[in-house]
C-alpha cells in the first residue's frame, strides 16, 4: 500500500487543518524586506507604514520582516526603499551666450513619505514619470542662465545644487526626496557646433605648428649669428696683435690658395724688376 | 527500432517510468508497428496486447493502466494520485522521497560555505540580521532566514565606454578629447551595497561618467592629454567616492585609470603636424648648432695657428718674413706657367686676352 495513500487516509483531517491554517497564516502575513517599505491600506485608507526610511536607523532595526495584516480588509502596498534612478532624456540646452549643449543628466531620489507617494502617484515609476519633465525644464532653465564656459567648469556644481533644490521642492509633493542631480554628459551637438569646434581645434594646432617652426628657425639663426660673432672675436683678438704681419701672413695663405691649386692653369708674367727676381739679377 | 525489446522488459516495476519519458513518446501511440515478440511492457494494460506495440509508456498510458487495474497492482484506489513504484520489499518510496527532499532543503538552506573573498548577508524574513564572514555558517532554514553571498574583495572593473567607439569630452578650454578609462571598485559594506541602491552597478558607472566629465572640464586639453593625467585620475576617484559615500552605497572606488587620451579623429592630423613641427624646429636648431661648432672651431684653429707663427716671427721678424715669402712664391710659381719679360717692350706683344688679366705679379710685389 502506498505510504501517501495511507497517510492521507489516516490523517485526512489533520492534513486539511494544517493546510487551511497555512493558507490563513499566509494571507495574514507578508514579508517586507530591507529594500522595501510597505503601506498597509485598510479598506482604501492608508493605515500604517512599515519599515519607513529613516536615515539614522541601521539595517536590521528598521522594522523590516513579517507584517501582519487582516485578510481581505488590508492590503500591503510595497514601495521601494532604496535610492532610485531618475534618468533624464538627452536634450539640448541653450546657454546664456546662445551656444547649444547636449546634456545628459540623472537624478537620484528616494521615497521618504510612502503614504503620500501611494496617494499621489501610486507607484515609484509614476513618480519618476512625473518628475522627469520637471527635471528637464529645471535643467534647461538653470543652465540657460549661465554661459557656456561656466557650464563646463566650477559653476556647474552650483547649478546642479540649484536644480536639485528646485526639483526637491516638487518631489516632496510625491513623498520623494531628491538626493542628487548630476550632469552625466555635456556634449556639443552633432553638426555645425561640433564641426566648428573641430575646425577651431585644427586651426589652433596649425598655428601652434607654425609658431614652433618659426621659433626653431629663429633660434637657429641666433645660434649661427652668435657663432659668427664669436669667431670674429677670436680672429680679431689673435690678428690684432700685429696687423701688418697678419696682412703678410694672410696674403701668403691667399696666394697659396689661389695659385697653387691643383689643375690651375694660371700664367704669370713676371717683370725682371719684380721683387722675387731681385736675387735673380744678381744685384 | 520498433521491433526491439522494450527497455522495461526485464526491469520489472522498480524503475521510475518517467525516467524514460522523452523518446518513446515521440513514436506516438497511433503509429502502427509490428507486434512485439519479447516480454511485454508491464506498464501497459493487458488489453493493449492487441493494440500497436510501443517502445515505452507515456504518462497517459500510466494513468490509463491504473484505471484498468493492470501493471503494478493496487490500481483503482486513488483515482488521480500518481504513485511511485514500490521498493523491492513492497514498501513505498514516498517516505524516502519526502525525507530526501526535506534533507536537501535543510542542507542547502541552513549550511552555507562562504569563500575567502566573499561575504554573506543573512536576512530573517527579509530583515537584515547579520553578515557572514568566510567559512562555514549555519542559519535557520529557508523561509525563515536566507543568505545572499557576494564577492566583496575582488576588484570589479568598469570600462567606460564599453565599446571601442570615440568618446568625446569637453575640456575646460572648450576643446574635445577622446578619452577612455577604467574604474576599479569593490564592495566595502555588503549590506549597504545590497539595500541602499536600486541599481548599484549602474550607479557606479553614472557617477564615474559625471565625475570624469567634470574633472576633464576643469583642465585644459594639453593637461588632459599630458601631464595632468594622474591628477585627473585622483580627482575622479575622490569625487566618485564622495558621491557614493553620500549615497551610502557601500562601494569603495579602488582607482580610476585613464587608458587613453587622444585628440578626436577629425583633427588628429593637425595634432600630428604639431609634433612634426617640434621635430622640425629641433632639427633646425641642431643644424645651426653643428654649423656654429664648426665655425668657432675653425676660428679657434686659425687663431691659434696664427699665434704660433707669430710667436716665431717675433723672435726673428725679417728672416721669417723672407722665408715665408720665398716658400710661398716657390709653391705658387712652381705650379704656374711663368714668363719673364721686360715690361716696357713687351706690352704690345701680348695678344692673349687672359694674359691681360694676369697682373698677378702685382701682389707679389705687394709682398715686398
Amino acid at each position: 500500500m502506498s505510504f501517501l495513500q495511507n497517510l492521507w487516509a489516516e490523517q485526512k483531517a489533520a492534513i486539511v487543518t494544517v493546510a487551511v491554517a497555512l493558507v490563513a497564516a499566509a494571507s495574514c502575513v507578508k514579508v517586507v524586506d530591507e529594500k522595501t517599505q510597505a503601506v498597509v491600506v485598510r479598506l482604501g485608507q492608508p493605515e500604517r507604514v512599515v519599515n519607513r526610511f529613516r536615515p539614522d536607523v541601521e539595517f536590521g532595526q528598521t522594522g523590516a520582516g513579517l507584517v501582519w495584516r487582516i485578510p481581505f480588509m488590508e492590503q500591503v502596498v510595497e514601495v521601494d526603499r532604496r535610492i532610485l534612478d531618475l534618468d533624464m532624456e538627452r536634450q539640448q540646452v541653450l546657454s546664456a551666450d546662445q551656444r547649444r549643449l547636449e546634456v545628459d543628466a540623472f537624478a537620484r531620489f528616494r521615497i521618504i513619505d510612502p503614504v503620500r507617494m501611494v496617494q499621489t502617484a501610486g507607484t515609484t515609476e509614476r513618480v519618476a514619470e512625473q518628475l522627469q519633465p520637471i527635471l528637464n525644464s529645471a535643467l534647461r532653465q538653470e543652465l540657460g542662465k549661465r554661459t557656456f564656459g561656466s557650464l563646463l567648469t566650477a559653476d556647474r556644481g552650483r547649478a546642479m545644487e540649484q536644480i536639485r533644490a528646485g526639483l526637491d521642492r516638487e518631489a516632496r509633493e510625491y513623498g520623494a526626496q531628491i538626493i542628487d542631480v548630476r550632469i552625466k554628459r555635456a556634449d556639443l551637438p552633432e553638426g555645425s557646433p561640433l564641426e566648428s569646434a573641430f575646425t577651431r581645434m585644427a586651426t589652433a594646432r596649425q598655428q601652434e605648428a607654425a609658431t614652433l617652426r618659426a621659433q626653431g628657425q629663429k633660434t637657429a639663426q641666433i645660434i649661427r649669428a652668435t657663432a659668427e660673432a664669436t669667431a670674429a672675436k677670436t680672429y680679431a683678438d689673435a690678428f690684432n696683435k700685429d696687423p701688418a704681419f697678419y696682412d703678410f701672413y694672410r696674403a701668403m695663405q691667399s696666394y697659396d690658395a689661389t695659385f697653387s691649386q691643383k689643375g690651375s692653369s694660371t700664367s704669370i708674367v713676371l717683370s725682371p724688376d719684380n721683387e722675387y727676381l731681385r736675387q735673380f739679377k744678381g744685384k | 527500432m520498433t521491433g526491439k525489446k522494450s527497455p522495461w522488459g526485464s526491469g520489472g516495476g522498480d524503475t521510475p517510468p518517467k525516467s524514460d519519458g522523452g523518446k518513446p513518446q515521440g513514436d506516438g501511440p497511433t503509429e502502427p508497428a509490428p507486434p512485439a515478440e519479447g516480454p511485454r511492457n508491464p506498464w501497459l494494460p493487458p488489453q493493449a496486447a492487441d493494440a500497436p506495440q510501443k517502445r515505452g509508456p507515456n504518462i497517459e498510458d500510466i494513468f490509463r493502466a491504473r484505471k484498468g487495474g493492470g501493471g503494478g497492482g493496487g490500481g483503482g484506489k486513488g483515482p488521480t494520485m500518481p504513485r511511485l513504484p514500490q521498493r523491492p520489499d513492497g514498501k513505498s518510496w514516498a517516505p524516502v522521497g519526502i525525507a530526501l527532499v526535506i534533507a536537501i532543503w535543510l542542507g542547502t538552506s541552513m549550511v552555507h560555505r562562504i569563500a575567502p573573498q566573499e561575504k554573506g548577508v543573512v536576512t530573517t524574513f527579509g530583515a537584515y540580521s547579520r553578515t557572514l564572514d568566510n567559512g562555514m555558517a549555519v542559519t535557520l532554514p529557508w523561509p525563515i532566514q536566507s543568505v545572499s553571498v557576494q564577492d566583496v574583495t575582488s576588484i570589479r572593473r568598469e570600462s567606460i565606454p564599453e565599446g571601442d567607439g570615440e568618446k568625446l569630452m569637453l575640456t575646460g578650454d572648450q576643446n574635445l578629447v577622446d578619452l577612455t578609462y577604467l574604474v576599479r571598485w569593490n564592495i566595502k559594506d555588503l549590506k549597504q551595497y545590497m539595500f541602499q541602491l536600486a541599481e548599484p552597478d549602474q550607479t557606479v558607472r553614472e557617477v564615474a561618467e559625471a565625475a570624469m566629465r567634470q574633472s576633464i572640464a576643469e583642465v585644459t586639453l594639453n593637461d588632459a592629454m599630458g601631464s595632468g593625467r594622474q591628477q585627473i585620475e585622483q580627482n575622479v576617484r575622490d569625487r566618485m567616492q564622495k558621491v557614493l559615500d553620500a549615497y551610502r552605497s557601500g562601494v569603495s572606488i579602488q582607482g580610476v585609470d585613464i587608458k587613453k587620451t587622444d585628440p578626436p579623429t577629425k583633427v588628429v592630423d593637425a595634432f600630428k603636424d604639431v609634433l612634426a613641427a617640434q621635430q622640425d624646429a629641433q632639427s633646425d636648431i641642431n643644424q645651426a648648432q653643428a654649423w656654429a661648432q664648426q665655425l668657432t672651431a675653425r676660428a679657434g684653429g686659425e687663431a691659434t695657428a696664427f699665434d704660433k707663427v707669430y710667436e716665431q716671427y717675433k723672435l726673428a721678424p725679417e728672416v721669417t718674413r723672407r722665408r715665408m715669402y720665398y716658400e710661398t712664391m716657390e709653391r705658387v710659381l712652381s705650379k704656374t706657367d711663368k714668363v719673364i719679360l721686360e715690361t716696357n717692350n713687351v706690352q704690345s706683344y701680348l695678344p692673349l686676352p687672359e694674359m691681360k688679366r694676369t697682373q698677378v705679379t702685382k701682389p707679389a710685389e705687394g709682398g715686398n
